[in-house]
C-alpha cells in the first residue's frame, strides 16, 4: 500500500468495498473517486449546500465534512444505492412526476435527505419536510416541487 | 479541495486513556477530531495548519448522556441529534434543545459534537449561550487527572479557551435548572444553515412573583460566549410585573461588544441584542399571568 | 395515442438520469491520463505586474506552465471574443481587477497542483483603483471603454423638458441595486483535449457557439477544428453564458502544451469570487403625473457597474434601459443609460439581464410616487398601464389586446390583496412586534434578443431521419434545468403527431448541430423552438413529398416511413433559419423601434411579515400571475417561475455580495445568503394564455426571466405597507439595513 494510506473497508449500497485511501481525505472524494461513485456531488465543500450528502450508518451526514478514517467500518448508502434492478423507488419516481428534480445538480442530497426524513418520519406535514430538507440548498426550483414529490412519496407509504 | 491531506497522519486511539496519553506525549501538536463539522471546512480551504489529527472517533464512552437526580452528565461526544432526542434533555434543559435544533440542520445536528462545539472556541455558536444559561460546567482530563472547571470561565479570549495542551474535554455536566423560565432565540442570516448574528438564552427562576435567579448567556456580541452580567443584575430580584425593560437593554449593552463583520454589523447586533433581550423579558413577565 | 405535445405536463425526459446520479457533469467524467489545472489569481483590483516567482520546493519541470508571454509565444490572440475585446484569457502587463488570472499551471496529483498554486508569487506594483461609479464617470483616472463608459445608450420619446414646469406632482427617486451571484450549485469546469484533429472542450455551459467562436479566436483556428460540446449542466442562469469561454480556452492551452486531456473545476470559494455576477445598478428617476396620478413624462439616469471590460454589458444595459419605462404609457421619456468601468470582476448575464434592475426602479417608484400623491398603489398602476396601440418608451406600439388591469386585479384577487390589507392596517395598529404588509409589482419582459439581435444571430435548427425510425432534433440550446429537452420533443410530438419516444434530442455538441444561438434571453422556445417546429414540418414535407409518408399517418406509419426514407437516402435533414418577422422595424443608432418582438406580462402580489425585534422579513405567501401566451408544459414553466422568484427574493432580502477592496469577500455558501426550504412559501403560480404570440410554438412567448423581474419591487412595496416606511429603495434589503431606515425615518440614524 502506498505510504500513510489505510484500508478502508466499508459497505456501499449494500455492497462491502475495501479500498486505500489517505485517512484525512474526504469522504466524499472516497466516495467520488475511489469507489467510482460520482453521483454523489460537490457544491461548495463547506457542509452549507448538502449536495454532498449520504446516509451514513442510518443517518443523513455531509460527506465533504467526513474525514475517510472515520468511515472505517460504515455502512454508506449514495443515490446509486436507491435504484432496483434499474427500477426507480418511490421518491424517485415522485421527483421525476412531480419535477422536483430541473438542473438534478442537488438532486442526490436532496432524495437522500428525503429518504433519511421519511425513514424518521413516515408522514411528514410541510414545515417537517422542510426542516429536513432545510440543509440542501436548490438554486432551480424554490423547492416547492421538492416538496410536492416527499408528499407524493409519502403519502403513497415509501418507505425507503 | 486545497487541503493538505498527504501530509496528515490521523491517530484512532481506542480509549480515552489512550487518547490522552497521546496528548500528553506531544502537548499541542495533536488536534483532536470529533465530529468534523468544524475542522473539515478550513482544513478543505487550506486554510488549517494542523497536519497531525487525533480522532475521537472510537470513544464512545464519550457519546454518554447520562441523568441523574442532580441532573445531566453529556459526553462531549454527544451530538446535537443525541442532545434533541434524549429525553431528560428534552424535558429539562430547552434552551439547550432549540440552540442544538438551530445549529446548522440534520445533516450537521448528525455529526457535530456538543464538546466539539465549545472546544472550537467560536463566539458564534449557538450552544454555548445554553449552557452559560444553565450554569454549566466542563471536565478537563489529561492523564494527570480531571478537572471540573465553570464553563462560564472556559473561554479567555477570541477562540481561547483554558484548555491545556494535553487536555480533552471529555464531559459537560449541567445541574438540574429548578422549575423555571427558559428562553433561547437566535438571530442567524436565514432560518436554517445560518451563523448567528446574535444569540440569547435565559434561564430564570421565580419566587413570589420576583427574579429569584437570573442567568444570559450571550453569543456573536463579543469576542468570546459569555453572561451578561450586568443586565442580570438590573432584574435580580424585580417584580415580574415591573421588569425594568429599558434598564435591562442599557445594562446589557455594558456587557457586549459587537463588531462589524462579514455577516452584520455592531449597531444591528446592539440593537437587536437589546430588542430580543426585552422580549424575553415581556415573555418572563407574561408568565406571571398564566401563574394567577 | 397519448397527447405529449404542447400543452401536457408530459414527465420531464431528461429526469431519470438525475434522479439515478447517472447525469454526467464535467467533474464526473472519468479519464485516464488526463490532468487537471489550476489558476493563479490577482489579489489586488490594479496594479502593474513587475514579475512572476516560482517558488522553492516545487518540481516545476513536471508543471505545464501557461502566462500571457506563452500565449504570445504560441502565436496565440490573446483576447476573449466579444462584443469589444478587451479582456484577456491571461493578464499582460496590468491587472485590472481583483482575481485577474494571471498564471495557468497543470499536473497530475492535485495536492502538489495546489502546493505549486501558492507557491507562485506575483509581484505587483499596486496602484489606485477605481471602485465607484461616480469617482469612474469623473474620469480622473482611466480604467477602460470611451472615458469609462463602455456603452451609452440614450431613448427618447417627446419632450420631458416641456412638461415638469407645468406637472401637477414631480416625484424624484434614487435607487440602488446589488450584485448577485447566480450560485449555481454546480460550480464552473470545463475539459479540454488538443490532437491532430484540432481542439476539443466539454464542460458545463449554456452556449456552445459562444466558446466555440472564443476557442477559433484565441487559437486562430479554423471552425472545423473546434468542437464543443456541452455536458450535464448543473444550472447556470446567466452565469455559465460567457465565462465558459475563458475557463475553456484556459482548460485548451493547457491541454495543447502538456499533450494531454486538462480539467479545470473551480471550487465554490473560487467560482464565487472570480466569476461574474449581476451588475450593481443605480436609477435616478423623475416623473411627472397630472392631479389624477397620469404619467406625463419619465426621466432616467440609468448607471451599471460593469466592472473592468467590456464582455456583455453594452446587452444587459440595452435590455435594462428599454424595460425603465415599466409597463406604462408615457408620452414623454428620457432614459440616459450607461455601462461604467470600475476595476472589479467583469459582471455578466443573469436571469432577468438589467431588467431586473431598471424595473425595481419605476415599480419602486411608482409605490413611492402613489403614497406622495396619496393615490392607491393600485390606481396609480390602473391609469397608466399600457394597451393595444399605445407605445413604449422606444415607439414600439402595443400590439396584442392587453389587459393588464384585469391581470393586475386578478393577481391582487389571488393574494385577497384588498381584504389582507385592510385587516393588516388594523393589525399593525396593535402593539405586537410583527407587522403585516402586502405589496405588488406590474411589469413585462421582452422576449428574445434585443432589437436586431436575433438577426444577427441567424439562428438555425435541424430535424434529421435516423435510422431506427426516429427523428432528432438538431439545436445549440442546452438544457440547464429547465426542461429544454422535453419542451423541444414536446413541439416536434405536436406539430407531427407522434409520441415523445419518437423524437430524439441531439446532444448539443457543435460538431452535430447547427448554431441556433444562445441559451438566454427568453428566447429558447419561442425563437429556437418555433425553428424547431418548422424544420420538423419541413422535414415532414419531405417525406411527404418522397413519397414515403402518406397522410393520415399514425405514429407506426410515420416510424416506418422514416426507416424507408432512410434505408433509400441515408439522413434527411430539413434545417430551418431564422427570419426577422415582417414588420418588425428597429434602429440601433437611434434606439428607436420594436425593440422586441413581443413581450411577457405579469403582476406579482406578495404578503410579508416584518418582525421589528429582529428587523427580519418573511415571505408568507406569493403570487405569480403571468401572460405567457401559451405554456407548452404547465410543470415545468412553473417550476422556472418557481425557481425564479426564489432568486427575486433572495435579491431582494438576503443575497448581499460584501467586497472590500473591490475583491468579494463573503465568497462562501456560509456567508453568501441564499434561500433554504425553511426561508421561502409557497409559490402560487398561475399562467394566462390570453394573448398568444403567433409566431411562436403553439403562440407561447419566452419565460424564463420574466419570474426576475417583480419579486424585488413587490417585496419592498409590502414592507413599506407593513411599516409605514416610504423610503426603501435599495436591495437587498437586508435586516441590517432595514433597521437603518427605519431609524433614520425615526430621526435617530
Amino acid at each position: 500500500m502506498d505510504e500513510g494510506r489505510m484500508q478502508l473497508n466499508v459497505t456501499v449500497n449494500g455492497q462491502r468495498r475495501s479500498v486505500a485511501v489517505l485517512p484525512m481525505a474526504r469522504l466524499l472524494d472516497v466516495i467520488r473517486e475511489d469507489l467510482a461513485l460520482p453521483g454523489t456531488k460537490e457544491g461548495c465543500g463547506e457542509g452549507e449546500c448538502g449536495a454532498c450528502s449520504v446516509i451514513m450508518d442510518g443517518r443523513l451526514v455531509n460527506s465533504c465534512l467526513v474525514p475517510a478514517v472515520q468511515a472505517q467500518g460504515a455502512e454508506l448508502l449514495t443515490i446509486e444505492g436507491l435504484a432496483r434492478d434499474g427500477e426507480l423507488n418511490g421518491l424517485q419516481r415522485a421527483f421525476v412526476a412531480c419535477n422536483g428534480a430541473q438542473c438534478g445538480f442537488c438532486t442526490p442530497g436532496m432524495v437522500l435527505a428525503a429518504v433519511d426524513l421519511l425513514s424518521r418520519c413516515a408522514h411528514p406535514d410541510e414545515a417537517e419536510i422542510r426542516a429536513g430538507l432545510a440543509g440542501n440548498i436548490c438554486r432551480c426550483t424554490g423547492y416547492g416541487k421538492i416538496l410536492d414529490a416527499v408528499q407524493a412519496a409519502a403519502g403513497e407509504g415509501e418507505r425507503p | 479541495m486545497r487541503g493538505n491531506v498527504p501530509e496528515c497522519t490521523v491517530v484512532v486511539p481506542e480509549t480515552v486513556q489512550e487518547a490522552l496519553e497521546w496528548l500528553a506525549r506531544d502537548p499541542g501538536r495533536w488536534r483532536p477530531l470529533a465530529g468534523g463539522t468544524d475542522l473539515m471546512v478550513p482544513f478543505a480551504a487550506g486554510r488549517l495548519a494542523d497536519t497531525r489529527f487525533l480522532s475521537l472517533q472510537r470513544l464512545d464512552p464519550l457519546r454518554a448522556i447520562a441523568a441523574d437526580a442532580g441532573g445531566v452528565t453529556l459526553g462531549a461526544l454527544a451530538t446535537y441529534t443525541d442532545l434533541r432526542q434524549h429525553p431528560y434533555v428534552r424535558q429539562h434543559l430547552p434552551n439547550l434543545v432549540q440552540s442544538a435544533k438551530v445549529t446548522g440542520a440534520v445533516a450537521i445536528q448528525n455529526r457535530g459534537t456538543l464538546g466539539g462545539n465549545l472546544v472550537n472556541g467560536s463566539p458564534a455558536a449557538d450552544s454555548p449561550p445554553s449552557l452559560l444559561a444553565y450554569a454549566a460546567e466542563v471536565e478537563l482530563s489529561s492523564v494527570r487527572g480531571a478537572r471540573w472547571v465553570p464553563y462560564d470561565g472556559f473561554h479567555t479570549g477570541y477562540r481561547q479557551t483554558v484548555l491545556a495542551g494535553d487536555e480533552l474535554l471529555t464531559r459537560i455536566r449541567v445541574p438540574q435548572p429548578a422549575p423555571g423560565f427558559h428562553f433561547f432565540r437566535k438571530v442567524g442570516t436565514r432560518a436554517a444553515q445560518a451563523v448567528s448574528k446574535v444569540c440569547i438564552a435565559v434561564c430564570v427562576q421565580v419566587e413570589d412573583g420576583a427574579v429569584r435567579a437570573v442567568r444570559i448567556g450571550l453569543g456573536s456580541v463579543a469576542p468570546v460566549p459569555l453572561r451578561a452580567r450586568s443586565a442580570e443584575a438590573a432584574i435580580l430580584g424585580r417584580a415580574l410585573d415591573a421588569l425594568p425593560l429599558a434598564e435591562a437593554r442599557e445594562a446589557l449593552m455594558a456587557d457586549i461588544c459587537p463588531i462589524d463583520d462579514i455577516r452584520s454589523t455592531a449597531r444591528y447586533r446592539r440593537t437587536v441584542a437589546g430588542n430580543v433581550l426585552v422580549q424575553a423579558l415581556i415573555e418572563l413577565g407574561a408568565t406571571l399571568n398564566r401563574r394567577a | 395515442m397519448k397527447n405529449e405535445g404542447i400543452g401536457i405536463s408530459v414527465a420531464r425526459r431528461e429526469g431519470r438520469e438525475k434522479l439515478t446520479g447517472k447525469a454526467l457533469y464535467v467533474a464526473d467524467q472519468v479519464w485516464p491520463g488526463r490532468i487537471y489545472g489550476v489558476t493563479v489569481r490577482s489579489k489586488v483590483a490594479h496594479g502593474r505586474i513587475l514579475a512572476i516567482r516560482f517558488g522553492e520546493g516545487i518540481p516545476w519541470d513536471e508543471f505545464t506552465i501557461v502566462t500571457a508571454k506563452d500565449i504570445e509565444a504560441m502565436g496565440w490572440h490573446n483576447r476573449v471574443e466579444s462584443i469589444e475585446p478587451d479582456q484577456p484569457f491571461l493578464a499582460e502587463e496590468f491587472i485590472n481587477h481583483a482575481e485577474e488570472p494571471i498564471v495557468l499551471l497543470a499536473h497530475a496529483d492535485r495536492h502538489l497542483l495546489e502546493r505549486a498554486r501558492r507557491a507562485v508569487t506575483v509581484e505587483v506594483e499596486e496602484l489606485h483603483a477605481v471602485l465607484d461609479l461616480d469617482e469612474s464617470l469623473a474620469c480622473a483616472q482611466i480604467v477602460g471603454g470611451k472615458r469609462n463608459v463602455f456603452k451609452e445608450i440614450r431613448i427618447e420619446k417627446g419632450n420631458p423638458d416641456e412638461v415638469w414646469a407645468r406637472a401637477a406632482h414631480v416625484v424624484e427617486g434614487e435607487y440602488h441595486t446589488g450584485a448577485q451571484e447566480q450560485l449555481y450549485i454546480e460550480t464552473n469546469g470545463m475539459s479540454a483535449e488538443v490532437d491532430g484533429d484540432g481542439v476539443t472542450v466539454r464542460g458545463s455551459l449554456q452556449c456552445p457557439y459562444y466558446v466555440h467562436t472564443a476557442l477559433t479566436r484565441l487559437f486562430r483556428l479554423a471552425g472545423q477544428r473546434v468542437r464543443v460540446l456541452q455536458m450535464d449542466t448543473g444550472g447556470a442562469f446567466g452565469g455559465k453564458e460567457d465565462y465558459p469561454s475563458i475557463i475553456a480556452g484556459h482548460a485548451a492551452m493547457l491541454a495543447w502544451k502538456a499533450g494531454r486531456p486538462v480539467t479545470i473545476v473551480y471550487d465554490r470559494e473560487e467560482d464565487m469570487a472570480c466569476t461574474t455576477k449581476r451588475h450593481p445598478s443605480r436609477s435616478r428617476l423623475r416623473t411627472a403625473f397630472d392631479a389624477e396620478g397620469g404619467l406625463l413624462a419619465m426621466e432616467s439616469e440609468f448607471l451599471l457597474d460593469a466592472g473592468a471590460y467590456t464582455t456583455l454589458s453594452p446587452v444587459v444595459l440595452s435590455r435594462g434601459a428599454i424595460h425603465a419605462l415599466g409597463p406604462y404609457r408615457c408620452p414623454h421619456v428620457r432614459i440616459h443609460a450607461r455601462a461604467v468601468a470600475t476595476h472589479t470582476p467583469p459582471n455578466g448575464a443573469f436571469r432577468g439581464f438589467g431588467a431586473p434592475q431598471s424595473l425595481f426602479a419605476i415599480e419602486r417608484h411608482m409605490d413611492i410616487a402613489a403614497a406622495r400623491l396619496g393615490i392607491d398603489p393600485v390606481q396609480l398602476r390602473r391609469r397608466n398601464l399600457l394597451k393595444l396601440g399605445d407605445l413604449m418608451a422606444t415607439g414600439q406600439r402595443v400590439a396584442e389586446d392587453l389587459d393588464l388591469p384585469g391581470l393586475m386585479d386578478r393577481a391582487l384577487a389571488d393574494l385577497d390583496y384588498g381584504t389582507r390589507r385592510a385587516e393588516f392596517a388594523r393589525h399593525n395598529a396593535g402593539p405586537g412586534p410583527i407587522k403585516k404588509g402586502v405589496g405588488f409589482s406590474v411589469f413585462m419582459h421582452g422576449c428574445g434578443f434585443t432589437g436586431s439581435g436575433e438577426q444577427h444571430l441567424a439562428s438555425v435548427t435541424g430535424v434529421r431521419t435516423l435510422a431506427d425510425g426516429r427523428v432528432e432534433v438538431l439545436a445549440a440550446s442546452t438544457e440547464m434545468g429547465q426542461g429544454k429537452e422535453t419542451v423541444f420533443t414536446q413541439i416536434v410530438s405536436e406539430a407531427l403527431g407522434l409520441p415523445n419516444d419518437l423524437v430524439r434530442m441531439s446532444p448539443a455538441d457543435t460538431r452535430e448541430v447547427p448554431n441556433s444561438g444562445p441559451t438566454v434571453a427568453s428566447r429558447s422556445t419561442m425563437v429556437v423552438g418555433r425553428l424547431v417546429q418548422d424544420a420538423a414540418l419541413g422535414l415532414r414535407q419531405m417525406l411527404l413529398q418522397g413519397p414515403f409518408l402518406r397522410e393520415p399517418y399514425d405514429p407506426d406509419g410515420f416510424r416506418e416511413a422514416v426507416r424507408r426514407a432512410h434505408a433509400r437516402n441515408g439522413v434527411m435533414t430539413c434545417y430551418s433559419a431564422y427570419q426577422q418577422p415582417a414588420g418588425l422595424a428597429w434602429d440601433d443608432s437611434t434606439y428607436r423601434g420594436d425593440a422586441y418582438p413581443t413581450f411577457a406580462w405579469a403582476c406579482y402580489a406578495v404578503e410579508v411579515s416584518v418582525d421589528t425585534v429582529t428587523w427580519e422579513v418573511k415571505v408568507e405567501d406569493f403570487v405569480a400571475r403571468q401572460e405567457v401566451g401559451r405554456v407548452i408544459n404547465p410543470i415545468l414553466a412553473a417550476g422556472q417561475v418557481e425557481g425564479g422568484v426564489a432568486q427575486g427574493l433572495g435579491w431582494a432580502l438576503w443575497e448581499k455580495v460584501e467586497t472590500v477592496q473591490g475583491r468579494m469577500v463573503n465568497n462562501q455558501m456560509t456567508n453568501y445568503i441564499v434561500a433554504t426550504a425553511q426561508d421561502l412559501p409557497r409559490i402560487r403560480v398561475t399562467f394566462e394564455e390570453n394573448n398568444p404570440y403567433p409566431l411562436g410554438p403553439g403562440g407561447a412567448k419566452g419565460l424564463g426571466e420574466l419570474p426576475m423581474d417583480g419579486p424585488a419591487p413587490a417585496v419592498l412595496g409590502a414592507i413599506q405597507n407593513a411599516l409605514g416606511l416610504v423610503d426603501l429603495r435599495e436591495v437587498p434589503l437586508t435586516p441590517e439595513r432595514l433597521l437603518d431606515a427605519v431609524e433614520a425615518h425615526h430621526g435617530r440614524g
